[in-house]
């Protein structure tokens, strides 16, 4: 199997804190990954050093088998990660259109924007992943959205950019049960396809129902990888965790 | 129906703030008109009006878009004189005035690029850190020059001369390059990448940044657009009167960001308006001269300003608070 991102051996400080310690974590393709630990575990900074956000102290970053030496968050996306933050990374006083495609607009020769595409696509989008007022549409501000609708923003951007491996930070955080079915069907969508979900959750039954693997996390390294196949209900996974966690 | 009153509310949304202060601007004029209609069919309140509007222009424009970006900056009262001294200097040596004036928008451009990295590389505080530069260039070009001006008559008989700030049947063409300069800045600000980045790193820089752009750079170049409308406006001065004087520009500091916040462009970042700033700079230079011009003395001139600025301020209000 294709591996989609590779992260070897990879450490971030900060100041004289280690948050991450020679952590090694791989997606292949088609699968969906659950990445689990307790807070302060390192998830977080895990996810944002996979995400260029950060860039590793040591260690080397792999893009389908190829070693990358500058990492950012723009390379990360040209190389098809797309991530839904856990903060969604919205910014609330522009329209939904402009959201979708922060970063990486349509654009015409010099840098002009293609603004009928990018509303009709919007608008495409919106309803695509069930967006059901009326009084809502590609123009309206994030800022009127609830925290589901603005959920679905994060997640739209996703899906536009078709990316290989959609990274998932504690998505059904503060969502209701229906939004968060919501979630694991496009989680499920996404896997149909043959693309990769990397998932991150406190609640280890949302990470149990859609995961093909576990990989744990506890103080900035990783401590245990189990195949899904390996078990069979989501308190073995607790067990393994209670276990594996603070004893390494 | 419902379909339309959200393209409605999206309208509003967009464009509240430049309609607003397009009213501000009407209701002024309606004042004055009520108040002094001798003096306000006379064409040469007018025309100075329009002498002062496109230098104002020149140094509101950017700020919009440094102000959207979530930053501020005060030094270009002081680039506007650098600028104007690099082009005066250089045209008194004997250079070419167009190759004076390319030098001295890039002097803007490079004085901005370097606040500006200051500022973002430093995390300093830009009102604090552009504080300080304002001063500093000032001592600067007063040292420089022996706080002695500069005459460049020469620069009349250019071919530069007419086509920036001649005379086009009565209207003085830098009104022409002003009006250029407001519909490029407004697709430049609404509909090209750099505003729309500007845009996200005001509004969230955190969001921005994790969807890969270069807050940094995009916060950069909004500070060098700022140095290169001042350089503009200094330099078109410097030609009109043909005179550079070391003290040129401090006069427009208040009045440029008092343009920019009365046109309807809140300071917190994120949201900014070209047409509102058009606005807020012919509300502020009517002010200025519309005083005088109905013959009260001028003693009412700053008071005028500030109640003006105040009343903007409440009426933009309106429009609501920022939403997180």
């Amino acid at each position: 199997m294709e591996n989609i991102i590779e992260l070897n051996n990879v450490t971030k400080r900060f100041g004289g804190i280690t948050a991450l310690n020679k952590a090694s974590l791989k997606v292949t393709k088609g699968e969906v990954v659950g990445l689990i630990g307790d807070n302060g575990a390192g998830k977080s900074t895990l996810i944002k050093t996979l995400v260029g956000v950060y860039s590793p102290d040591e260690g080397d970053i792999l893009i389908r088998g190829e070693k990358i030496n500058t990492w950012n968050a723009l390379k990360a996306r040209e190389s098809g990660i797309e991530t839904v933050f856990q903060d969604r990374a919205l910014t609330p006083q522009q329209s939904i259109v402009k959201n979708i495609f922060m970063g990486k607009e349509l654009r015409y020769p010099f840098g002009f924007i293609k603004e009928k595409e990018q509303i009709f696509e919007a608008n495409r989008l919106i309803r695509e992943i069930g967006f059901t007022s009326k009084l809502i549409n590609a123009e309206s501000p994030v800022g009127n959205l609830s925290g589901g609708e603005r959920q679905g923003v994060a997640i739209a951007r996703a899906i536009y950019n078709k990316a290989e491996l959609i990274v998932l930070d504690e998505p059904t955080n503060n969502l209701s049960l229906n939004e968060t079915q919501k979630v694991f069907d496009f989680v499920l969508n996404v896997k149909k396809s043959n693309r990769s979900v990397l998932f991150i959750g406190h609640n280890i039954y949302h990470v149990y129902d859609i995961s093909d693997r576990f990989v744990i996390l506890d103080r900035g390294e990783v401590v245990h990888q189990i195949n899904k196949n390996d078990i069979s209900t989501p308190e073995e996974l607790m067990k393994i965790m209670r276990d594996t966690i603070g004893t390494h | 129906m419902s379909n339309n009153n959200s393209y409605l509310s999206n309208y509003f949304h967009r464009n509240g703030r430049a309609l607003g202060s397009i009213g501000y601007f009407v209701l002024l004029m309606v004042i004055f008109l009520i108040g002094a209609p001798e003096a306000w069919i006379r064409p040469n309140l007018h025309q100075s009006v329009f002498v002062m509007m496109p230098t104002l222009i020149f140094l509101t424009i950017p700020l919009v878009f440094l102000v959207a970006s979530g930053e501020i900056d005060l030094s270009f009262a002081s680039t506007y004189a650098v600028a104007a001294y690099v082009f005066a200097l250089l045209v008194k040596n004997g250079v070419d005035p167009a190759i004076c004036l390319v030098l001295g928008v890039f002097t803007g451009a490079a004085i901005g690029a370097l606040v500006g990295t200051l500022i973002v590389v430093f995390r300093l505080s830009s009102l604090v850190a552009s504080l300080g530069v304002l001063f500093l260039l000032r001592g600067v070009i007063l040292l420089l020059s022996n706080s002695r001006s500069i005459t460049i008559m020469e620069v009349e008989n250019h071919w530069i001369y007419p086509l920036l700030v001649g005379n086009f049947y009565g209207f003085p063409m830098q009104i022409f390059w002003a009006a250029i300069f407001v519909i490029f800045c407004y697709y430049f600000f609404n509909k090209h990448v750099f505003g729309i980045h500007i845009q996200h790193v005001g509004d969230n820089s955190v969001s921005a940044e994790q969807m890969g752009i270069n807050v940094n750079a995009v916060k950069i170049k909004a500070f060098m657009f700022v140095g290169v409308g001042a350089a503009i406006g200094g330099i078109f001065t410097t030609m009109i009167t043909y005179t550079f004087f070391p003290t040129q520009g401090f006069g427009y500091l208040l009045l440029a960001l008092a343009a920019v916040f009365v046109g309807g462009t809140p300071y917190w970042g994120g949201l900014g308006t070209i047409i509102g700033a058009v606005f807020g700079v012919g509300i502020i230079a009517y002010m200025e001269i519309g005083i005088i011009a109905i013959g009260w003395s001028g003693e009412w001139r700053q008071f005028f300003n500030g109640l003006i600025i105040l009343l903007a301020l409440l009426g933009h209000r309106l429009h609501g608070e920022r939403v997180r």
